[in-house]
């Protein structure tokens, strides 16, 4: 375990410090986390999740179980962590997990002696009874000694980005398949992207040192790569790992600057890619797989091509004797690399009676002990760490030992065919390189290279070539293909071997989540056998690896202890994402305040000046009231402000109604088909209150229409539903009666509105208005609807309309307006102390009045259940006409609203309280409806409700039960109307 | 998953609400089963597996509905054309 002298691809010339759990090192530009530990000597990285039993380095890349560590600190702290794919940076920051209070000794080891507790199903069998055992025991005990690293505390500072690209050909890895599809799709001119999750482009080019041409892997791979990048049409994302295959589109996550300490100013982590693609070629490789034997997950004993990667790339000895155990030619290959590297290799352990000639031939000249037809049966190691020291072998049924401080092993190579599975596709079985390959493949897909099975460097070559030219021509590319230079070929044999019977000690097949070959054992005994059960009762390839390394294995034991094929086993589905994805990414920008969109009222710097109180409602952020010093609540403010209304004049922004024109010789037609009452009779100049319907009877939204000419309508309707009407009335129009010539617009954002209430608002209004324009009780009568101008030729829309039940006008200026018309109305009206009012003391008025709002329309009431079943015309049809009156809707017992008062006038109403009849059990059989807004009234002194209550009007004068479980209260109200002022609407029409 | 929205070319689904079964007619509320034949209307929807003809609002464009033949199975999406006689 040090740097060897000469070979890899880092960059010895840039020295890096980093640091790990504490301790200071040294590693080099191009190295990971990991191949940095292994240089260093350090070979203990972390603790097994469940035993906490010591592991070290598995693999050289993403399928990594065992190094996972804590990235960075504080608020950029990043549990779970694989060193392997961790690019080394100057001044990294590591910690080791899951120890205490060491690495080397850790306390929680002792789960080890608990193991037998802890296996197969241990969470239904352990955690059943006693009940009371949960809260003192399992979960604080258990829960803590399990587990992995731990989340960061504070709010993460960095930005995530989400952007979108388009392209006729995605490759997806950048290996020698996938460089040979860019090239050739590249060269004949589509828009292709290269993206490879490595940051270095290559693949295995980079760890095996096959010769291509004249010139070794890397130098190809380096010089390709230069060719892709020079070509315009080409881009090339490393650090991008696609992670999912969606509807023509695939998702990618790009690493912007997680090799950074911290990123660049104004430069995001990382980037949530969308890709929309016309092709896709996935040459995504294969993952070598772990044999499984008694202390297989020893500190030293890693994957066969790990070492060599470990060796060619990165330049790093990944012990001082190395063995090798395997049951493939590639482990010999592998072997073969570590020893021309520099490496010490002492034996090369294979279960196979015979091997290719010319691999026994090669060993020997090396001077490599190969024994075939040999098992390693188990592992030794050091007291502290565990690190291996030797190995107990089995040749022929005779035992043996051999001194190493390092086992690489191989179990043969499983295609990497995740991407491929993302539509629902099975992959397939293949007897002849014991690996399954992609079976059903989403459409725009195609697999090339080791993703597929095809194992030999020439025809990988050749077939991502193939695929690169065929995907261009498809889309009208004349492709011509690259030239393949010949290759050095090495035997890929191979015979499937899955785990060493009578092996001693605990054989892992999932090392990340801590999985016996044991435990698949007693999964089977107790019939979870199907592979989905078999996986969710053991939590084989449960872990944040997803099982790369295990599945297969984990399978395949399964598959002889049933006695049937790997191919009738099969394998558990693989969904999105294939790597660990971020929350942070997938959120981008919309976190905190930027969750969604905020809207401002026209008048929202006017109300911030005047210091108010803003509340959410849907997108829009709305004054809540305007508190004046000295006022001890909200409750004192709102008070105030009612007051004011009713006794002179307030003014409130209503812009966040929606606004819909109408306009065309059929709006009226239309109107009243929409709408449950006339319209088409509304005269020019006047405006309607009208209550809509959804086809299935209840009530959809409400508000006021103005017929501003012969063809032109205007429409409002309640903030929140302001785009659900529009999609309606576009839906109404364009599907179901598109012979109707009526056009739309929403001018929602064009027009500022402004409420002005109370008894002094017509000389308000008067003061603004341009000269001659008439708002006398003549000129402009209730529910009057005029286009005039006001403030010296802005053009405006003047409504008469109250929702507080005062005199009022609303007030319309085009949007920009809006700030300066509020100025102008609190000028107009400071001698009679217009009072800027919230949408709290709007709430009050409106159920002092006994008009409904959003608690009423809550999408489960009838127009007959809020007192409108007198306005539905009957001389038409309109939507939801038919429906309403069905049995259920029209039921004449159905809750309805009516107004409610506290017997005891000191008791404060709380919606939500269901109503009772005096002395009936408080119980569902028995529940009348319930209270639906309660608002104190400054009018009246006490609190006053608006509710839905069975036969209401027909009760007015009786008492019943308002029953709130929730808040404890249960006290009598009286049932009365629900004009709680000005029944016969005097005020209005003054 | 993109729609070929027939004014603004292939967009992303995000830009579109979705609304379902484009087969349906309103039926005649003067015909004497109107009660029943609305209820039908409203409630009762086939669940195909494969082709479906289904509306879907471009609310983030030309706010057209369009009438789109997706494949229930894959998510292919066949065409799509504008609501009837929409101008």
């Amino acid at each position: 375990m040090s740097r060897l002298p000469s070979s890899g691809l880092v960059d010895r010339t840039r020295p890096l410090n980093f640091s790990f759990d504490g301790k200071n090192y040294r590693g080099f530009a191009g190295d990971t986390l990991a191949s940095a530990l292994l240089a260093n000597q350090v070979r203990l990285v972390g603790r097994s999740f469940k035993y906490h039993r010591p592991r070290g380095i598995l693999t050289a890349g993403p399928e990594e179980p065992n190094a996972l560590v804590e990235l960075r600190s504080g608020a950029r702290r990043e549990p779970n962590t694989r060193a392997t794919v961790a690019e080394l940076y100057d001044g990294l920051d590591a910690t080791s997990q899951n120890r205490w209070p060491s690495l080397a000794l850790d306390a929680l080891s002792l789960n080890g002696l608990v193991a037998p507790f802890l296996g197969a199903g241990f969470y239904y069998k352990t955690f059943m009874w006693p009940a009371s055992f949960w809260e003192k025991l399992y979960e604080p005990v258990i829960r803590r000694a399990a587990g992995l690293g731990r989340a960061a505390e504070g709010e993460d500072p960095d930005h995530y980005e989400k952007a979108n690209a388009f392209c006729d050909v995605l490759v997806i890895g950048a290996g020698p398949a996938g460089l040979m599809a860019a090239l050739a799709a590249g060269r004949a001119g589509a828009r292709v992207i290269l993206a490879d999750e490595d940051f270095l482009a290559g693949g295995r080019l980079n760890s095996d040192v096959a010769r291509i041409g004249d010139e070794p892997g890397p130098a190809f791979a380096a010089r390709t790569v230069a060719e892709l990048a020079s070509l315009p049409n080409v881009r090339i994302m490393t650090r991008t790992s696609v992670f999912g295959v969606y509807d023509g589109e695939y998702g990618a996550v790009e690493r912007v600057s997680d090799h950074l300490a911290t990123p660049a100013p104004f430069q995001p982590r990382q980037l949530l890619w969308k890709i929309t693609a016309k092709r896709a070629i996935l040459c995504a490789g294969a993952t070598e797989r772990p044999i499984v034997f008694g202390g297989n997950d020893r500190p030293g004993v890693m994957l066969a091509g790990a070492a060599r990667s470990y060796a060619n790339r990165y330049g790093v000895a990944v012990g001082k004797s190395v063995a090798f155990f395997a049951n493939n030619d590639s482990a010999w290959t592998s072997a073969f690399d570590l020893k021309a590297a520099g490496v010490n290799v002492t034996t090369l352990i294979d279960i196979r009676r015979e091997v290719a000639p010319v691999l026994a031939a090669r060993a020997k000249a090396l001077g490599i002990d190969a024994r075939t037809d040999t098992q390693v049966t188990g592992t030794t190691g050091q007291p502290i760490g565990g690190g291996l020291t030797g190995l107990a072998i089995r040749t022929a049924g005779h035992g043996g030992r051999i001194a190493a401080d390092t086992l690489a092993m191989s179990g043969g190579w499983s295609p990497s065919v995740h991407l491929t599975c993302h539509h629902g596709g099975k992959p397939v079985w293949r007897d002849d390189i014991a690996a399954f390959v992609p079976g059903g493949i989403p459409p725009g897909m195609t697999v090339a290279g080791a993703a597929r099975g095809t194992y030999g460097l020439g025809d990988i070559l050749a077939e991502g070539a193939r695929q690169g030219g065929e995907a261009a021509g498809d889309l009208g590319f004349a492709a011509s293909l690259p030239a393949l230079p010949p290759t050095e070929e090495t035997p890929a044999g191979i015979t499937a071997f899955w785990h060493v019977q009578g092996s001693k000690g605990p054989a892992f097949v999932d090392q990340q989540n801590d999985v016996t070959a044991k435990d698949l054992g007693i999964a089977f005994k107790e019939g979870f056998r199907a592979v989905e059960l078999m996986k969710r009762y053991t939590t084989l390839g449960m872990a944040t690896d997803q099982g790369r390394t295990s599945n297969v294995n984990g399978l395949a034991i399964m598959a002889e202890l049933t006695g049937a094929s790997i191919m009738e086993t099969g394998t558990t589905i693989f969904r999105p994402p294939y790597t660990p994805v971020s929350l942070g990414v997938l959120g981008g920008h919309h976190r905190g305040k930027d969750f969604r969109p905020t809207r401002l009222t026209p008048t929202h710097a006017w109300a911030a000046e005047r210091g108010a109180v803003f509340i959410e409602t849907g997108p829009w952020l709305r004054a809540q009231y305007f508190p004046k010093a000295g006022e001890a609540d909200w409750l004192t403010t709102v008070n105030r402000e009612v007051k004011a209304v009713r006794a002179s004049v307030g003014l409130i922004d209503v812009s966040t109604f929606g606004k819909i024109d109408l306009q065309g010789p059929d709006v009226g037609a239309f109107l009243d088909r929409v709408y449950i009452n006339t319209f088409s009779t509304l005269a020019v100049g006047k405006a309607r209150y009208g209550v809509m319907l959804r086809e299935d009877g209840i009530v959809m939204d409400d508000g006021t229409t103005a017929r501003l000419g012969p063809e032109h309508y205007v429409m409002t309707t309640t903030t929140a539903n302001a785009a659900k009407v529009y999609q309606h009335l576009e839906f109404c129009l364009q599907v179901l009666w598109p012979e109707l010539d009526v056009t739309l617009a929403s001018v929602s954002e064009q027009w500022a509105q402004i409420a002005i209430a109370g008894p002094r608002s017509r000389e308000v209004l008067a003061r603004v208005v341009d000269a001659g324009v008439d708002v006398s009780n003549e000129g402009l009568p209730f529910m009057g609807a005029v286009e005039r101008t006001v403030m010296g030729g802005v053009k405006a829309r003047l409504f008469r309309l109250s929702f507080s039940g005062e005199l009022g006008y609303e007030i319309a200026v085009p949007a920009r307006q809006g700030e300066a018309l509020a100025r102008a109305l609190m000028a107009a009206g400071e001698e009679f102390g217009i009072t800027p009012y919230g949408i709290e003391a709007l709430g009050v008025m409106r159920i002092e009045k006994g008009h409904v709002s959003g608690n009423e329309l809550s999408g489960q009431t009838s127009a007959g259940d809020l007192g409108f079943g007198k306005m539905a015309s009957t001389k038409k049809d309109y939507i939801g006409r038919v429906l309403a009156a069905r049995p259920g809707i029209a039921d004449p017992e159905r809750p309805c609203l009516i107004g409610f008062k506290p017997v005891d006038p000191s008791q404060r109403l709380r919606a939500g309280a269901h109503f009772l009849k005096l002395g009936a059990p408080a119980d569902m059989a028995h529940d009348e409806g319930y209270m639906t807004s309660v608002a104190h009234s400054p009018h009246l002194g006490h609190w006053i409700g608006l509710g839905l209550l069975k036969n209401g009007p027909q009760r007015i004068g009786e008492r019943v039960r308002a029953y709130d479980p929730v808040r404890g209260n249960d006290f009598e109200v009286e049932v009365c109307s629900p004009g709680f002022i000005d029944p016969n609407g005097e005020r209005l029409r003054g | 998953m993109r729609i070929p929205c027939p004014y603004c070319g292939a967009r992303d689904a995000s830009e579109f609400a979705y609304l379902g079964d484009a087969t349906l007619t309103r039926p005649d509320p003067a015909a004497p089963d109107a009660a029943d034949a609305f209820h039908d209307y409203v409630y009762l929807r086939d669940n195909p597996a494969g082709a479906h003809s289904e509306w879907w609002y471009h609310s983030g464009g030309c706010r057209r509905w369009l009438k789109v033949t997706r494949d229930t199975t894959s998510h292919a999406i066949a065409g799509a054309e504008l609501a009837g006689g929409a101008k």
